[in-house]
């Protein structure tokens, strides 16, 4: 198998007291859709933001692309980050800009294009996303199914090698839904790119990655293909593809018994 | 209630921040409409509140003037006074505290809230650096509008102070400029009043780029860095006059 394109390794990063990670180990591989699912506060965003470069982490290292994402000087990491785009799960389009504006904008920053040449490239990655026509709306005009898709535009821009998409269903009407997983997967296998997608939608989720990793309380928990995730005999992997209630994972919130609490309540 | 050791690690973040800042103002010459974009909402937008405010203490401090010196027969030195406050301590003071509470505040909300929705975020991934960006321009815009805001004050405030003291209180025209021409200095008095304000524009901004940059990304997170700005500038820019003001003046 040809080298991962991201390697984590050992690692261990804290927000205070709360522990995110405790030693974690993983690899996503170059070409391929990766997903990264687990319950809601795991630290799944987190993990984004450490392969971007945004979070340090306190122990061990991630390597994208064959460099140490922590160890860049700030032009490397940069330069590395022209190459990574990301989806934010609120769009993050700049508000004070139009929808061409906000997809020319990194061609502004990082090329010498032309104006004629950037209109075309901006045309182009919003035909792809099916919103040629929405390019005089400002971001306020959008949905929010609209905004995702400006977004993933504007993360195309640049023609990065990989893309990280930050809980792209979430709050998404079926048709958005719908036609955020037709762009994740067409992207990913039309531009070659590597992507890493993290969500708790199993459906969708598990509906376009070609890998899952599972994460919880600062471990990877499962890691495999689409078919290994899905027939895993796991109690704690087929609780949370299954959605079940109870399980490894409790539904009460660990502490006192109630019986504890109602009799200190006479007391 | 207020930490010193937690005071203490925010003066630090903010001299490092400010730091960062200023290394990116030599990037704004050649991308200078990012500046001029941000003076328009920072200073234009606020001129109408400075105008209105210059013009009612100039009339106010006309009036007042004008019962004290009247007992004393001394009323031809109102425009002397009228002008050597405006210039020297309310024309920088107050219009640093209205910029504060007007263009202050935006700058804090407008930052933290592009804090709070990723936009920050969103740059750094694009490769771009928010503090050259967003940062730089917004805090070099209100550094250079303060100073210019403060002396449109002044000068609306001695055309109301004019309007009050000649026009209907009766004080001789020819006295009341001829005072000022006499009496005022240009650097003692003219050039102190720009340095305050300078001192303030920067302080003003400083804080509120800081205070949008640093916040909470909560709604509650940006509105008490909002009061913050409002708050802390304030004091600063009132403590600095009279640091200012023992220096300048003995």
């Amino acid at each position: 198998m040809a080298q991962p394109l991201v390697q984590i390794r050992n690692l261990h990063f804290a927000r205070g007291d709360k522990i995110i990670f405790d030693g974690v180990d993983m690899d996503i591989q170059a070409g391929r859709i990766t997903a990264v699912m687990g319950p809601s506060g795991t630290g799944k965003t987190t993990l984004l933001k450490l392969i971007g470069g945004q979070l340090i982490p306190d122990q061990g290292e991630i390597i994208v692309d064959g460099q140490n994402v922590h160890r860049l000087k700030r032009a490397d990491l940069y330069r590395l980050r022209k190459k990574m785009g990301m989806l934010f799960q609120s769009g993050a389009l700049l508000t004070d800009l139009s929808v061409f504006e906000n997809i020319a904008y990194p061609l502004r920053e990082h090329t010498n294009l032309s104006d004629s040449m950037i209109r075309s490239m901006v045309l182009i990655k919003l035909q792809a996303v099916g919103l040629s026509t929405a390019h005089g709306l400002m971001p306020s005009e959008l949905s929010g199914g609209m905004a995702r898709r400006v977004a993933l535009a504007r993360a195309l821009a640049l023609d990065p090698m990989m893309i990280m998409y930050d809980e792209p269903f979430t709050g998404q009407d079926p048709i958005s839904l719908g036609v955020l997983v037709k762009l994740i997967r067409d992207t990913n296998h039309a531009l070659k790119l590597t992507s890493i997608l993290v969500s708790h939608d199993v459906t969708e989720t598990l509906s376009i990655a070609d890998d899952v990793t599972i994460i919880s309380e600062g471990k990877l928990v499962a890691h495999g293909t689409r078919d290994e995730i899905m027939h895993s005999e796991s109690p704690w992997v087929r609780q949370f593809v299954d959605g079940e209630a109870d399980g490894p994972v409790p539904f009460h919130y660990p502490g006192d018994s109630i019986e504890h609490q109602l009799m200190q309540e006479v007391k | 209630m207020i930490h010193p050791v937690n005071s203490l690690t925010r003066l630090g973040r903010g001299t490092l921040f400010l730091l960062k800042v200023l290394a990116g103002i030599p990037q704004l010459f050649v991308r200078f409409g990012l500046v001029t974009k941000q003076m328009y909402s920072v200073g234009v937008q606020t001129l109408l509140i400075i105008l209105v405010a210059g013009l009612f203490v100039g009339m106010v401090l006309a009036l007042q003037l004008h019962y004290t010196l009247s007992t004393f027969g001394a009323e031809d030195t109102l425009g002397l006074l009228v002008d050597l406050a405006l210039v020297r301590e309310l024309g920088p003071v107050v219009a640093a505290l209205l910029f504060a509470g007007r263009a202050g505040s935006a700058l804090t909300a407008e930052i933290g809230l592009m804090k709070a929705t990723e936009q920050l975020s969103g740059l750094e991934m694009m490769a771009v650096d928010p503090v050259e960006r967003i940062i730089a321009p917004r805090f070099l815009a209100g550094f250079l509008s303060l100073p210019l805001l403060a002396a449109i004050f002044s000068a609306v405030g001695i055309l109301g102070g004019y309007m009050v003291g000649v026009d209907f209180l009766g004080v001789d025209s020819g006295a009341f400029w001829s005072q000022i021409q006499a009496k005022v200095d240009f650097y003692d008095d003219v050039m102190n009043g720009v340095i305050k304000s300078i001192v303030f524009g920067f302080i003003v901004s400083w804080i509120a780029v800081f205070e949008g940059y640093d916040c909470l990304p909560t709604s509650e997170g940006v509105a008490s860095a909002t009061t913050r700005t409002v708050v802390n500038s304030s004091l600063a820019v009132l403590g600095m006059d009279f640091v200012l003001t023992a220096i300048m003046f003995n």
